[in-house]
Order: structure tokens, then C-alpha cells, then sequence
């Protein structure tokens, strides 16, 4: 059993901590790591605990509640869409339509989209292996993994781009458009354009913590963690956009 | 240096999430099915319920399989579980409340406006 506070007779893992404040963060790890009950006992001991709820490092739990707190607010907005949708006596625009490409001779629905999926996909997937990679310390394969998943995100902002800028000049207004209910411009630009603002946000931030990685500062710093962190919010970027394009672009 | 190695047992934690990347592979590539029949659904002309709790379910299916493996949700202890995953649900409720204001809306719209 790994050596820790407790095994030296302390009752509580708060004195236990008090006692090897000197030694914290082999504590600290030893803590999260060392056995607890599992299941709703361990619900009940990790709530109930008198030094820290979430046996995780600190970033991650905030990131996740970050990432809560931004569920609330996409939430709100796909919500606030459903009800608008529900209420209009005006027919809504058909997506299938109003998103099609023509391409060649061919006229085919929501391509656009359904290549604006596949490369996020494809983001998240970059993503996970750049985590991966980043707890086993290869440098090179996790910078290069994160900037593929940014320049991933990128291509998805300017496929994004390209969409507003093709249904701007269709004459699609926040207050109105050519095929049918006025709130779907309102909808679709608020939508779209905070997650994008998300994607490229987090395109930012992956360039950053890759140059990071490039430096050798998680090296020094002793954990890969934040790489995780990064992905984290990624992910949360890729979820958004699964509930977008099913409620938005699908229904 | 590396922390976890000296004191984890069990299920890791402070370092070192390692799952082998195959499971990674593997999600990924499902995901890709998922969101070829999400879009299958709209190609093939869908439509009424059949097409609506299908677009839910591959939505869901594909929410879980990132927030389980590639958020790595599922390895996570259940109080970070309960404490992320619970609110969302209670959204619902939200959801629920809206969408009965909206029908509201819509049917008094009707019966103003169409004479």
C-alpha cells in the first residue's frame, strides 16, 4: 500500500494533510490517488471531505465547471431557438435547402455541414492522441497533434465563414430573410457565431499550450495536465456543434 | 519526477491517463458512422418522429461517446460525474417548461390573428 499520512496513524485525511503540509505535493498526489471508496460511499466521502470535493487536479476541475457553465448558455440559446421555432405561424426555412451546395451538376443538401462535422470529428480525434501522447512525453508527435487539431479548428471556422458570408448575400438578416420565418437569421447567427467564437478561441488557446509543450515548459513543470485541460475544452467545442447540427441544421 | 509512478494504485489519477490510443481509434471511428447516419437521416428523407427521435438518438449516442472516452468522463469519480452530468438533466426541465410557452405562443397567435 503506497505510504502516505494516514498509514502514520493520522484519523482524517484533513489531519493527515495538516501533517505532511511540508511534503504537499507528493501528498497532494498520494491523496488523489490513493485508494477511496468508490460508488455513492465515495460520492458521500468526496462531498463530505474537509480539504477538496473533486480528486482531481485543481485546472481540471475548473475546467470542467467552466465547460457547465457554457452548457448553460448554448443550452439557453438552442432552447430560446426551440421555443421561437415552435411559436412562428410562419413556416421555418428548410435547412436541407437553404444549406445545400451545388456542385458541378450536382445539388446536394447540407454537404457543407456534413464536412464541417467530419473535420471536427477529425479535431477531437487529433486531440485525444495529442493527450495521449502528451502523458507519455513525445514532444514533437503532441505539438504536432495539437496544431493539426488548430489548424483542424480553423478550417472549420473558415468553412463557417463561408457560410455566413454565402447567406448574407442570399439576404439573410437577423431580422428576416427570403424563404420563411424572420427569427432564422437571428438564430443562426447567434448559434453559429458563439460557437465559432468558441472553435476560434480554443484554436488560440491549443497554440499556445502547443508551443508550450514545443519548449519543454510541461517538462519543467513536471505534468502534462494542462494538455488535457486543453482537451477538455476542445471536446466540449465538438459537443456543442453534435447538438447544433442535429436541433439546427438537421430537424 | 513523474508522481503518479511512486504512489498511484489502482485507478491513476494525478498523472498518466493512459488508456491504450486503440480505444481512441476506435470512438473515432464510430463517431464517423454516427454522423453518417445523423446526415443519412436528412438525405434519405426522413420524416415525423422516425426522423426526429433518430436524429436524437445518433445525437446522443455521439455526446456520450465524446463526453465518456474522449472527455474521459467514464474513468472519472462518480461525485465529478454527478456534479457535471446532473444539471444538465435538470435543463430539461427547462426545455420542457419552453417548449409548452411556446405552443402556448403559437396557439394564441392563431386565434388573434386569423380571422
Amino acid at each position: 500500500m503506497s505510504e502516505n499520512a494516514l498509514t502514520h496513524g493520522e484519523s482524517t485525511p484533513a489531519l493527515a494533510s495538516l501533517r505532511g503540509a511540508t511534503a504537499d505535493s507528493a501528498l497532494a498526489s498520494a491523496r488523489e490517488s490513493t485508494s477511496a471508496p468508490e460508488g455513492l460511499p465515495g460520492v458521500v466521502s468526496d462531498w463530505s471531505d474537509d480539504k477538496q470535493a473533486f480528486r482531481v487536479p485543481w485546472g481540471k476541475a475548473m475546467m470542467w465547471i467552466f465547460l457547465l457553465s457554457d452548457t448553460f448558455i448554448f443550452t439557453c440559446f438552442l432552447t430560446s431557438y426551440m421555443n421561437v421555432r415552435i411559436s412562428t405561424t410562419v413556416p421555418w426555412p428548410n435547412p436541407s435547402e437553404v444549406f445545400a451546395l451545388n456542385i458541378g451538376n450536382a445539388h446536394i443538401p447540407l454537404i457543407l455541414i456534413a464536412i464541417m462535422t467530419m473535420v471536427l470529428i477529425t479535431s477531437s480525434g487529433t486531440m485525444a492522441m495529442a493527450v495521449n501522447f502528451g502523458y507519455r512525453r513525445h514532444r514533437t508527435k503532441t505539438t504536432a497533434l495539437m496544431l493539426m487539431t488548430a489548424g483542424f479548428g480553423a478550417t472549420f471556422v473558415g468553412m463557417q465563414a463561408f457560410e455566413w458570408t454565402k447567406l448574407i448575400t442570399e439576404g439573410v438578416r437577423p431580422w428576416g430573410n427570403p424563404w420563411g420565418a424572420a427569427q432564422f437569421g437571428s438564430c443562426f447567427f447567434m448559434i453559429t457565431g458563439f460557437h465559432g467564437l468558441h472553435v476560434s478561441a480554443g484554436v488560440i488557446y491549443l497554440a499556445v499550450v502547443a508551443r508550450r509543450v514545443w519548449t519543454g515548459f510541461y517538462d519543467r513543470k513536471g505534468t502534462y495536465e494542462t494538455v488535457e485541460i486543453t482537451g477538455l475544452y476542445w471536446h466540449f467545442v465538438d459537443l456543442v456543434w453534435v447538438f447544433i447540427f442535429a436541433f439546427f441544421y438537421l430537424w | 519526477m513523474n508522481r503518479a509512478v511512486e504512489t498511484a494504485e489502482g485507478h491513476e489519477h494525478a498523472e498518466g491517463q493512459q488508456h491504450p490510443v486503440a480505444i481512441y481509434l476506435w470512438i473515432w471511428a464510430l463517431l464517423f458512422v454516427f454522423s453518417t447516419f445523423s446526415y443519412l437521416v436528412d438525405y434519405f428523407h426522413f420524416h415525423g418522429y422516425l426522423r426526429w427521435s433518430l436524429i436524437i438518438l445518433f445525437m446522443l449516442v455521439k455526446a456520450g461517446f465524446i463526453v465518456a472516452i474522449f472527455m474521459h468522463m467514464a474513468w472519472e469519480r462518480l461525485a465529478l460525474k454527478f456534479a457535471i452530468l446532473i444539471p444538465p438533466l435538470v435543463l430539461l426541465v427547462l426545455i420542457g417548461l419552453m417548449a409548452i410557452e411556446g405552443d402556448y405562443t403559437f396557439l394564441t397567435r392563431l386565434a388573434a390573428f386569423l380571422r
